[in-house]
């Protein structure tokens, strides 16, 4: 856990000089949660987004959240969906748990195959 | 650090066959021969029954513990059964074999008995359950991807058929929720998109027959069978109510029973989707998990009407009867997982809040309901709490458990 600002750094140092332009074009500015509470937010995903999306995210009730399987959407429509909900579908508003810039983080940490 | 974890569970195992060992025999001089000699003096004098054993899936570690629900203890870990982060369990009628669906779709065949792996099949990419048909010859799974059920011989884990929930029409095939065993060698279970309930025959389950019953209603998220066999109830997602298959009736179809149980109350957030199974029903009443309502649906099952909504505190998960049917127990869905509720059922309210640990995703009676175990995901135990006094009678460690499934199912229709 203590390495992970560490590897936030080197993260967007990548971002910089790869040639992943879709990903540096992604509207991410939001600051990475303390330590703590990034502990706390992957906690969150695995288990409890876990219950329908399955805890490898590869899928139960609930679809795939593999970086695979949301390569084809915008995070905007991410961000909509974990704030919001899909209504008519069984996703519900993630609103009340996370902030907007922290599920913008799980959206990156999603992309990045979710790492420990 | 495997050879530690190895070391430690040989010796738990050594240990637990020791006691039997003592147990049965007088002669504790061949106990300073070493394991494997008492492993095998021990084959004959150490029987024992199975039906105090019981199975609990560690959801991280793709592993399970084998239990013993009389003395209170783990007797063993068998290891090496995939991605158990969704499972669950159905016994051999004799009770000597677990069988356990993973998520990843992994068949895995456990000796509860012995504490070994027998035999493992990757049946399915996605898997959610399965159920063991009235002669105990025919263990069915239930997937999502690629959708349908299949069809394994118990003894073999041969693949016998396959029923495809395919449809030309929209190109998909229907995740399958809620497989249930009916009586006569037939299989109940819902189609989540489709919306119909299906019934098969497996007489022949070479070639299981089919029979349809359409437009039940939207996104069924699980089913059961009563324990006699006779009802077939899929809970809807989509919809305020359940469909109701009266299988003593099978010409009158699928009815709605409990339509619009929410009518004119907001419904809220669903964090994790409620399970179904045959201890919703006791005594003439059915205790069932609203929908987006923090509440316990209480219907009659002479007539399917609701009788009473108990307010609870949060989404139910699983609602569960004790086998006495005297009172019913509750636990709920994110973010009010830590609580477990219980119910009285002669007033239907609730006499107890519990606090037992936090992520607790399962509740397991023992055979005669003297003990429910729960287990707390997030604080790595179990918990054993007493029916009768409602006090924590014992904790056992274990790691982020989620299903605890006794061996009392091997002799129950719809487990």
């Amino acid at each position: 856990m203590g390495t992970q600002p560490v590897r936030h750094v080197l993260a967007g140092l990548a971002l910089l000089v790869s040639a992943n332009l879709a990903m540096a074009a992604a509207p991410v500015s939001a600051p990475s949660p303390s330590p703590e509470r990034a502990a706390v937010i992957r906690h969150l995903v695995r288990q409890d987004c876990g219950s329908c999306h399955g805890l490898t995210l590869k899928g139960g009730l609930g679809s795939p959240l593999t970086a695979e399987a949301l390569a084809s959407r915008s995070d905007e429509a991410l961000l909509a969906t974990i704030l919001n909900g899909r209504p008519g579908t069984a996703m519900p508003p993630w609103r009340p748990f996370l902030t907007e810039e922290e599920a913008k983080w799980v959206i990156q940490w999603l992309r990045n195959g979710a790492p420990e | 650090m495997g050879d530690s974890m190895a070391e430690k569970r040989r010796s738990r195992v050594v240990h637990s066959i020791r006691r039997s060992c003592l147990r049965g025999w007088a002669a504790g001089s061949a106990l300073l021969l070493g394991a494997s000699l008492l492993l095998a003096g021990c084959a004959s004098p150490s029987l024992r029954g199975t039906g105090d054993l019981g199975v609990v899936i560690e959801r991280a570690s793709g592993s399970v513990q084998l239990v013993d629900n009389t003395r209170s203890e783990r007797l063993a870990t068998v290891k090496g059964l995939g991605d158990l982060s969704h499972a669950s369990v159905v016994f051999s009628r004799d009770a000597r074999y677990a069988y356990v669906f993973g998520r990843d779709g992994g068949l895995s065949k456990v000796d509860i008995l012995a504490g070994r792996l027998v035999k493992r099949v990757m049946q399915a990419g996605n898997s959610i359950g399965g159920a063991i048909s009235s002669d105990g010859r025919v263990v069915a799974a239930q997937n999502y991807e690629p959708g349908g059920v299949k069809l394994f011989d118990a003894d073999t884990l041969e693949l016998l058929a396959e029923v495809s929930t395919h449809d030309a029409t929209s190109g998909h095939s229907s995740k399958v929720v809620g497989l249930a065993d009916l009586p006569g060698q037939r299989f109940a279970f819902s189609l989540f998109e489709a919306g119909e309930i299906w019934v098969i025959d497996v007489a022949d389950p070479r070639h299981p027959v089919t029979t349809r019953y359409p437009n039940v209603g939207r996104q069924p998220y699980d089913g059961l069978a009563s324990q006699d066999g006779r009802y077939y109830l899929a809970g809807l997602f989509g919809e305020d109510g359940l469909a109701l298959l009266d299988t003593w009736h099978p010409e009158a179809g699928v009815r709605r029973v409990l339509d619009g149980y929410g009518r004119g109350t907001e419904k809220l957030p669903v964090y994790k989707m409620p399970h179904l199974r045959g201890w919703a029903l006791s005594g003439g009443q059915a205790f069932l998990p609203a929908i987006g309502h923090n509440e316990v649906l209480v219907a009659d099952t002479r007539d399917w009407q609701l009788r009473a909504k108990v307010p609870v505190h949060g989404q139910p998960v699983f609602v569960m009867a004790e086998p006495s049917g005297r009172r019913v127990w509750v636990n709920f869905a994110f973010p009010h997982n830590d609580t477990v509720q219980v119910i009285d059922v002669p007033t239907l309210t609730v006499v107890k809040t519990l606090k037992p640990g936090r992520g607790i995703l399962h509740m397991e009676f023992t055979p005669r309901g003297d003990e429910v175990w729960l287990s707390s995901r997030d604080d790595d135990k179990l918990v054993i709490v007493d029916t009768a006094t409602l006090a924590v009678r014992r904790e056992l460690p274990a790691a982020s458990p989620s299903g605890i499934f006794f061996s009392w199912r091997a002799s129950r229709i719809g487990m």
